[in-house]
């Protein structure tokens, strides 16, 4: 047994404890301001060189004398596969909260609830390999070709050559990597209303699904923005896996016009050239600034997400949040 | 409980100095050489480190494979012995890094690797063919430039799925300086480069994505490191050489023949070599899409943090190891070992090596500060766990 001596206790160990708590949490936050300072300084010559048309230009092009650098394709390339990928996860992950929360016996909610987070374990690369070796043949053969077959390259978002390596694949497997944060959290939001408005709602008369609209969700809308807002952090940021299945056109060629063409996102282009651009050059400071971008996006991303979340915590109070 | 952990902390902490001085005390005689870069290089780059460890037990290689670029940053901050990139030094970076020599250490080749159900490999096809596929100009297999080229042989009236490299690589690099050398419509579109803007085509990460695209799509064609390319057993075409009189086959041979007609001009170790390149070479056994990879090291090695005199020795005598008898780790690997002729540029070159001044740092204080620490710190801890820790009751 350890002896915890009370009097042996010195203001020293206070302050001891103080300091290091603060340094813990500045920490953080130089960290932060450490990374946006060398992102601006890194890309301050893209921005120099090429201005305003670094974000609205679509050329792309490293070679050594022709260099010249417009991210909008992948800005774009970004938001569709993000966006293609929030639409197929969000009902799926809604409708896996509300059976959970609701609907799902006791002995399956558990169980359940485990399998889902362990989806957010694995590890992406892993969805990435999975995608590219077996997953794209299905969507190749099953989706892709019979869609394209019965609208041919006339509509525009069934054009191209459909070979599974595309913003489509891509955003599926996406959505299946941002379900489980999704899922997980509104189940936790939707748990968090308190029973007794659930109760109130049954003694009215209101079956399952009256209960579910005019008592759970009012109480967890905001929160369940939130975690969809949180699922599209992890969307946009997402590279292993959506690098190995998007297709990695460049410059003009990666704008997403078709689903079944070629794209890239900017954690994408930043993967596949990164570690080959010359060091100093203006390749190097066009990457940092695509890092720039996406940290905007991400930070802004999440600060929307915290901002609705705090909402829920206060109004309703005992909310259990991740 | 306490006690156990405390034996631990003790045992760790005797044995901890005792490891470092027994690693400083051999460090008078033995040395690690650091390099990094290609990816392209490393399985030959292990098995050179393997032998020759054997030979010289005092040495030991640590190579990093991050990548040409990210070698060549490394040697920039000069915090490596030496880089492998697949790509000379480009202009702006030989002015970063003034006075590094350029060696080359093997030779790749690049297969054109196509995946058209009943046709078997040995295709025909010429440089301006393969540039106009790449460039999205030709779009079908049945194209009369490629029915011309391939009498008898039915080609299907399909589209043609074009696959390149998505990251920045020396494959690319040599494969696009092959296109720019042979169309001069490909060089002023597209251009050479560890990436281009590819005019059509889906991107795959490394040789293996772009051959996953390749064997897993029917009417795919993409450009395949050679090595690999026979590893993963694909199907690739028949080149017509420089000399225009036949269509050559790449194999480990063929590539040298190559390499070997391009050695005579080649700069010397210390030239500017930005402009270098060995694809389309005369001869008629001449594979023409072929690129040489390099080790380069700073002239003189006392700039590189760390080095001293007698370990830049050690350095020379490892790099000369592997141009010479290292080579003939190459073909096993299905690497092209290199020509005579390429040998005595790297020998040539390897002997301009000096280290000039710069003290030798002593081994003696660090192994003494390490031993003080290490004192100060068994007191310092039996003293305290002497008051804090209370046996167990």
């Amino acid at each position: 047994m350890m002896a915890i001596n009370m009097k042996k206790g010195s203001p020293i160990t206070d302050k001891i404890f103080k300091y290091v708590a603060i340094g813990a949490a500045t920490y953080v936050l130089a960290i932060i301001i450490m990374i946006v300072v060398n992102l601006t300084t890194g890309s301050a010559q893209v921005w120099q060189q090429e201005g305003i048309s670094f974000l609205t230009g679509s050329d792309w092009n490293s070679v050594e004398g022709r260099e010249s650098y417009g991210a909008a394709p992948y800005i774009m390339g970004t938001l569709v596969n993000a966006g293609i990928a929030m639409a197929i996860s969000i009902p799926l992950s809604f409708g896996i909260a509300m059976f959970l929360s609701e609907l799902a016996p006791k002995l399956l909610k558990t169980p359940l609830a485990m399998v889902i987070e362990l989806l957010a374990a694995v590890p992406s690369v892993v969805y990435g390999l999975w995608g590219l070796l077996v997953f794209r043949t299905y969507i190749q053969d099953w989706i892709e070709v019979p869609l394209h077959n019965l609208f041919g390259d006339q509509s525009i978002i069934f054009a191209g050559t459909p070979f599974g390596l595309d913003i489509l694949t891509a955003s599926i497997v996406l959505a299946i990597m941002i379900i489980p944060t999704i899922a997980s959290i509104s189940k936790e939001i939707m748990l968090a209303v308190p029973n007794s408005q659930r109760e109130a709602a049954y003694m009215l008369g209101a079956t399952k699904w009256e209960v579910f609209r005019l008592a759970v969700l009012p109480y967890s809308k905001s929160g369940l923005i939130g975690a969809t807002i949180l699922g599209l952090g992890r969307a946009v940021g997402e590279t292993m896996a959506v690098t190995m299945l998007i297709g990695n056109a460049t410059g003009a060629a990666a704008f997403p016009s078709s689903l079944f063409g070629p794209g890239q996102t900017l954690a994408s282009i930043m993967a596949n050239e990164f570690a080959e651009a010359s060091q100093g050059g203006l390749h190097l400071a066009a990457l940092v600034g695509i890092g720039l971008i996406l940290f905007i996006m991400a930070f802004a991303i999440n600060v929307v997400a915290h901002l609705l979340v705090a909402r829920v915590v206060k109004s309703h109070e005992g909310a259990v949040l991740a | 409980m306490t006690r156990v952990i405390l034996g631990f902390t003790l045992m760790l902490i005797l044995i901890v100095p005792a490891l470092s001085l027994h690693a400083s005390a051999q460090t008078s005689q033995s040395y690690t050489i650091t390099g990094a870069g290609s990816t392209f290089v490393f399985p030959l780059m292990d098995t050179w480190r393997v032998e020759y460890n054997k030979i010289h037990q005092n040495i030991q290689l640590n190579y990093q494979s991050i990548g040409s670029g990210a070698g060549i940053k490394l040697l920039e901050q000069k915090s490596v012995d030496f880089a492998a990139s697949d790509a000379p030094l480009s202009t702006s970076d030989a002015q970063k890094a003034p006075g590094v020599l350029t060696i080359p250490d093997s030779i790749g080749g690049i297969t054109i690797a196509y995946n058209i159900p009943g046709i078997d490999k040995g295709l025909k096809l010429t440089g301006p063919v393969i540039a106009q596929i790449f460039m999205g100009n030709i779009t079908s297999w049945n194209d009369p430039a490629i029915v011309s080229l391939n009498p008898g042989v039915n080609l299907p009236s399909q589209k043609i799925i074009v696959a390149h490299r998505s990251d920045g690589s020396g494959t690319t690099y040599a494969f696009t300086d092959y296109l720019s050398k042979i169309s001069p419509d490909w060089k002023a579109k597209v251009g050479q480069g560890k990436s281009v803007p590819w005019p059509v085509g889906t991107g795959g990460q490394g040789n293996a994505g772009v051959a996953s695209i390749v064997k897993s799509t029917q009417y795919a064609i993409g450009y395949i490191e050679l090595a690999y390319a026979f590893q993963n057993k694909m199907t690739y075409a028949f080149v017509q050489n420089a000399d225009g009189n036949s269509f050559v086959e790449p194999t480990l041979d063929t590539v040298a023949a190559d390499a070997a007609a391009a050695s005579t001009n080649l700069p010397t170790a210390d030239g500017d070599w930005s402009q270098v390149s060995i694809v389309n070479q005369p001869g008629s056994n001449s594979y023409p899409i072929s690129t040489l990879t390099y080790v380069m090291i700073y002239k003189d090695l006392s700039t590189v943090t760390g080095e001293t005199s007698d370990k830049s020795t050690e350095i020379t005598n490892f790099l000369n190891w592997i141009i010479n008898d290292g080579q003939q780790y190459a073909t096993g690997l299905l690497y092209v070992p290199l020509p005579d002729s390429i040998k005595k540029i790297d020998e040539d070159g390897l002997a301009k090596v000096t280290f000039s001044g710069g003290a030798v740092p002593e081994f003696g204080p660090i192994a003494a500060l390490v031993l003080a620490i290490a004192i100060v710190s068994i007191i310092a801890v039996s003293t305290k766990t002497g008051l804090r820790f209370n046996p167990k009751i």
